[in-house]
């Protein structure tokens, strides 16, 4: 894997009073109930886990699971209670305010629900504005802002106020604003969450082209597990704190690792998510049809195919070699057999 | 029994409510007892009683505590003002540079503090009086007499009312378009032509400078009370009791602070303008989404950043109808503190009060709700303006109101310069219409006064001695006949009953203060005037309220009527009813009936709107009538709104009894008049000002606590 970006080691959450004292005393092993009793809650609660360089976690959870609290942990809007954060080797929590707000001000963007724009500035002012207090001119700022409005495709409505704007615009400037000073590090927190169903599909579409073309460290927070499976390299799924599995979209609907996980991947549809690579049987490479699949294709796009085969169907790479091979009845185990089995 | 288990509130009140009567009749009156006049006077008389407390003697009459108790506090007024007099007389003597006599001289810091403020603030309101008026002593102040001597023409000439008429419109069109430009304009050639510039601009030059005085230090002390806990909880309790404490009661000390003239007035208006500025402040940016703060610290703002581009800018409208609350005080201050000798309009209705010159007074009064009413329309226009977008506009388009005032400012000089050939020898109108040179109205109102006195006499007169020989009189000695015991238990007892333990508590403390006060029976004077004030005055309004609720337009129009009626400054509400009823209580309680009728009317109408669109539907759905729609629907969920209105019904009529002491009753607030003329007073004026706040207090204690369980209980927030 390339260089790891974001590192968290143990990171505690607890809200209270006397939280720091708590958490010493509990020795690594907190109880959200027992906390509770005691007038404190845990937010994140002993979070371990690494973002590569132009990686993509999503971190899913149910409202109240703290994936929010993590994410502000992270971006150091809250202290953690507990835990070492590293971002590209530095100790987030050993900062000064001086050093963190020059940390935020080049390294880190952040896009939220609610948009969070500033109601008194148009659209072009409120990209410019993370430029502006880090002291660019106007004319850089707003030269800058401009391109910013044209990547997300608001051109013509640069001297719009927020108020003039629809939610899907509104995110487009919050988007746009948190990409203004080039940030290496991208925190989105349910930026779609807000918006109609057809709104929030185009921007998905739209956040993936992005992504495709700035290919940004991001953490993405969302309570969609859809949107999740949609956008994700790897997957953090949260609850209560504690983050249950953290895995690839593909393992977490195959291997769901706790109950809580399984729960959520049984609606899903196999055959959106998974591709060839995930089902093939690596071992088997003779008596093949005469089809050949790529094993980077989805289920769905050559499952009717397979399908009609009564052979085995070879499963290639990128480089046309044989990988593996994949059984007609496979295709149908995945699709159907999946939801009962849950071991 | 049934009845006990099904309403146990019922009988816990029937419970209180016996004992209070009880105690009421098993407790005589003293037979040497002499009502109003009975507790300390500071007179000698061989019958009183005397202690001793921190030096200070306070002699007073005593009789059975059950009846009432004894002055406690009776050293208080007298060691305030003892400390306040030895703070600014023999405290921390300093050497300081004085600058006409060039020699070192002694004097105690608090005083010198107070000589260089008061300096600093006459002279912020020379400079704009100077401005409007045109004066010498601004330039004085920089250079000398001798120069100005030398150099007349320095002398300020002061704006001809053409100037500032044409400025108002331009700001107000500005601000809110054509139909306030107007409003402005024609209020100003009114004053103008009605000869009462010259005390109109003295009156603005005041709330020119104590408005934004007050909006700074609002501002700030909210800002420090919103970043830190520890400064929100030492102003709070200042806060409250400023919300309730009478106008009236601070003029007293910053008599003995800061002497008497328009920089006193200016220091006093910002002690009572800045509490709600703050109080605004600190909603505003509470009111602030978190995820803008967290987007402006993600985009590496300093705190200083932060705070100016991102907190201030987002909670400006609040911020803004902060300012228009600040300049609302400051108009109702601007009258009172004529008593402690500011000029301008307000000096002048005094004036004209005492004189009972009911036109003059008619006429000044006209003006200040006149200015008022415009400047409060201007800053709430101002609070409610989204800010404008300038990028792609002409030069001509941008500046085009810069543009507009500067042909103006040609125009009003050339204008005035005309003038002077015009109006050779005599006044220059188109320059400024000199005070009572205008048209006047006073005699044709004083005429009109005096036509109703001789043709209603039989019928006021019957009216008043009806209400004061057979209403108010029975019911001012049903209130002082209370021995304080059942007072203390009554109050108590409805603390504990509505907030438990807490409510208790507080309310003991604060009518405890009032009861061991040299004021007691005065107290109950106050409570009697208000609590008649209050309770015609919630008939009056829930009844305006509802039945102009049932209408849309009705209700929009009566909230503007209230909005209009709560712009006039509260003294104003005296000079109609003192045209039509004199000098006698009943003219203060109709003009405290008046007074406290508008936010009664305006939280009934609040509340019925408050109930969601959707129970309403709900509730035609069911099948309901109108009127069971209002009983059953509207009438509960909207009764905790009421009740805040109650709430400040009572502070209301609580101001205006006291501002009716200027009429002449028995209440606290004469005593407060009194403080006024006496320079001992400012001890007295300070505690009885506190009395009536904490009169205030205990109803407001009260009725938040209900309100808020009763709320909870709904479910609504």
């Amino acid at each position: 894997m390339s260089e790891t970006v974001i590192k968290c080691e143990s990171v505690y959450k607890i809200f209270g009073q006397n939280a720091k004292k708590m958490l010493e005393e509990a020795n690594g092993n907190v109880e959200a109930k027992t906390f509770q009793e005691k007038g404190c809650i845990v937010g994140v609660n002993n979070a371990s886990f690494e973002v590569a360089k132009g990686e993509m976690l999503v971190v899913m959870g149910l409202s109240g699971s703290g994936k929010s609290t993590l994410l502000r942990c992270i971006s150091r809007l809250t202290d953690a209670t507990g835990g070492k954060i590293f971002i590209e080797g530095q100790d987030l929590l050993e900062l000064n305010n001086k050093e963190l707000i020059e940390l935020r001000r080049s390294k880190m963007g952040m896009v939220f629900q609610s948009f969070a724009l500033l109601p008194h500035k148009t659209v072009v002012e409120n990209i410019a504005f993370p430029l502006q207090i880090k002291g660019t001119n106007t004319e850089d700022s707003i030269n800058r802002a401009m391109e910013m409005v044209k990547l997300v495709g608001l051109d013509g409505r640069e001297n719009y106020f927020p108020r003039e704007l629809s939610g899907g615009q509104q995110q487009r400037v919050g988007i746009a604003r948190s990409l203004a000073v080039e940030p290496d590090i991208w925190f989105l927190d349910e930026p779609f969450s807000a918006l109609d169903p057809l709104i929030r599909k185009e921007m998905q579409d739209e956040f993936l082209r992005l992504q495709d073309k700035l290919q940004k460290t991001i953490m993405f927070i969302t309570h969609d597990f859809d949107e999740a499976l949609k956008l994700a390299d790897r997957i953090a799924i949260m609850k209560d704190g504690i983050i249950e599995q953290l895995d690839t979209p593909a393992n977490i609907v195959l291997n769901p690792a706790t109950e809580y996980v399984r729960k959520f991947t049984e609606e899903v549809p196999r055959e959106k998510v998974l591709i060839i690579e995930d089902v093939m049987d690596a071992s088997s490479k003779d008596n093949l049809g005469d089809l050949k699949v790529s094993k980077d294709e989805i289920i769905e796009n050559v499952a009717e195919k397979i399908l009609t085969q009564e052979k085995l169907v070879g499963v290639v790479d990128s480089n046309n070699n044989i990988v593996g091979s994949i059984k007609p009845s496979k295709i149908i185990d995945t699709v159907f057999g999946g939801r009962k089995n849950g071991n | 029994m049934q009845y006990l288990k099904k309403y146990p509130k019922l009988f816990q009140w029937l419970f209180l409510l016996i004992v209070f009567f009880a105690l009421c009749f098993a407790i005589e009156v003293p037979e040497t007892y002499k009502f109003i006049r009975g507790q300390a006077e500071f007179v000698k008389d061989p019958n009183q009683s005397v202690y001793f407390f921190l030096g200070k003697e306070v002699r007073y009459y005593a009789f059975d505590v059950f009846w009432r108790l004894p002055p406690l506090l009776g050293w208080l007024p007298i060691w305030i003002n003892d400390s306040l007099f030895f703070l600014m007389n023999e405290w921390m003597p300093m050497e300081f540079w004085n600058e006409d006599t060039q020699e070192f001289k002694t004097r105690p810091l608090l005083l010198q503090i107070s000589r260089n403020l008061t300096a600093f603030m006459t002279f912020l309101i020379e400079l704009i009086r100077e401005i409007l008026l045109g004066g010498l002593e601004t330039i004085v102040a920089f250079t000398s007499w001798d120069f100005i001597d030398a150099y007349p023409w320095l002398e300020l000439p002061g704006l001809p009312w053409t100037i500032v008429a044409a400025g108002a419109a331009i700001l107000s069109y500005k601000l809110s378009g054509k139909g306030l430009a107007l409003f402005a304009g024609l209020t100003m050639i009114y004053i103008s032509v009605f000869g009462q510039w010259k005390p109109s601009m003295q009156t603005l030059s005041f709330i020119l400078v104590a408005a934004p005085l007050s909006f700074i230090f609002g501002l700030g002390l909210g800002i420090a009370a919103y970043k830190s806990k520890r400064v929100e909880k030492a102003l709070y309790p200042i806060l409250l009791v400023m919300q309730t404490m009478p106008q009236y009661a601070v003029l007293v000390p910053a008599l003995v602070l800061f002497g008497v003239g328009d920089h006193a007035a200016v220091i006093i208006t910002m002690v009572v303008a800045v509490p709600p500025m703050i109080l605004l402040t600190i909603l505003g940016l509470r009111a602030i989404p978190p995820e803008v703060i967290e987007a402006g610290r993600m985009s590496g703002c300093t705190n200083w950043q932060l705070m100016l581009k991102v907190l201030i800018p987002t909670a400006r409208r609040d911020i803004l109808i902060g300012v228009n609350q600040v300049i609302m005080v400051c108009f109702s201050m601007a009258v009172i503190s004529a008593f402690i000798g500011a000029k301008g309009l307000g000096f002048n209705l005094l004036l004209a009060l005492n004189q009972l010159n009911i036109g003059l007074a008619l006429e000044a009064g006209l003006c200040i709700s006149l200015i008022a009413i415009l400047l409060d329309k201007m800053s709430l226009a101002w609070a409610n303006k989204q800010t404008d977008y300038f990028g792609n506009l002409t030069f001509f388009q941008r500046n085009k109101n810069v543009i507009f005032f500067s042909a103006s400012f040609v125009i009003g000089i050339i204008l005035a310069y005309v003038g002077t050939f015009i109006f050779k020898g005599s006044f220059n109108y188109l320059f400024e219409i000199p005070h009572n040179k205008g048209i006047s109205t006073a005699d044709f109102w004083n005429t009109g006064v005096d036509w109703i006195f001789d043709t209603f006499f039989v019928y006021i007169k019957a009216f008043n001695t009806w209400l004061i020989q057979d209403v108010l009189q029975p019911m001012r000695g049903l209130y002082l006949r209370m021995p304080a015991v059942a007072t203390l238990v009554l109050a108590v007892g409805a603390g504990y009953l509505i907030g438990g333990i807490r409510s208790a508590l507080v309310v003991a403390g604060l009518t405890l203060f009032i009861a061991l006060s040299p004021w007691w029976d005065r107290a109950l004077v106050t409570l009697y005037m208000a609590t008649f004030g209050v309770v015609i005055s919630c008939l009056i309004g829930f009844t305006v309220g509802t039945l102009c609720f049932q209408n849309k337009k009705s209700a929009a129009f009566m909230l503007g009527v209230c909005d209009i009626f709560q712009t006039f400054p509260s003294f104003v509400y005296l000079i109609p009813v003192m045209m039509l009823f004199g000098i006698t209580d009943t003219s203060v309680l109709i003009a405290v009936i008046v007074y406290a009728t508008i936010p009664a009317t305006r939280y009934t109408i609040e509340g019925l709107r408050s109930v969601p669109v959707g129970l309403h539907e709900a509730a035609t759905m069911s099948g309901v009538n109108k009127f069971q729609r209002l009983t059953k629907i509207e009438f509960p969920l909207a009764f905790p709104h009421m009740m805040l209105g109650l709430n400040q019904t009572i502070v209301f009529a609580l101001f205006m009894v006291i501002i009716g002491a200027f009429i002449g009753t028995e209440d606290l607030g004469q005593y407060i008049l009194k403080a006024l003329s006496d320079k001992n007073g400012a001890g007295i004026g300070l505690t009885l000002g506190i009395c009536v706040a904490f009169i205030g207090l205990i109803f407001d204690n009260l009725i938040r606590t209900w309100v808020g369980k009763r709320k909870k209980h709904l479910g609504i927030d």
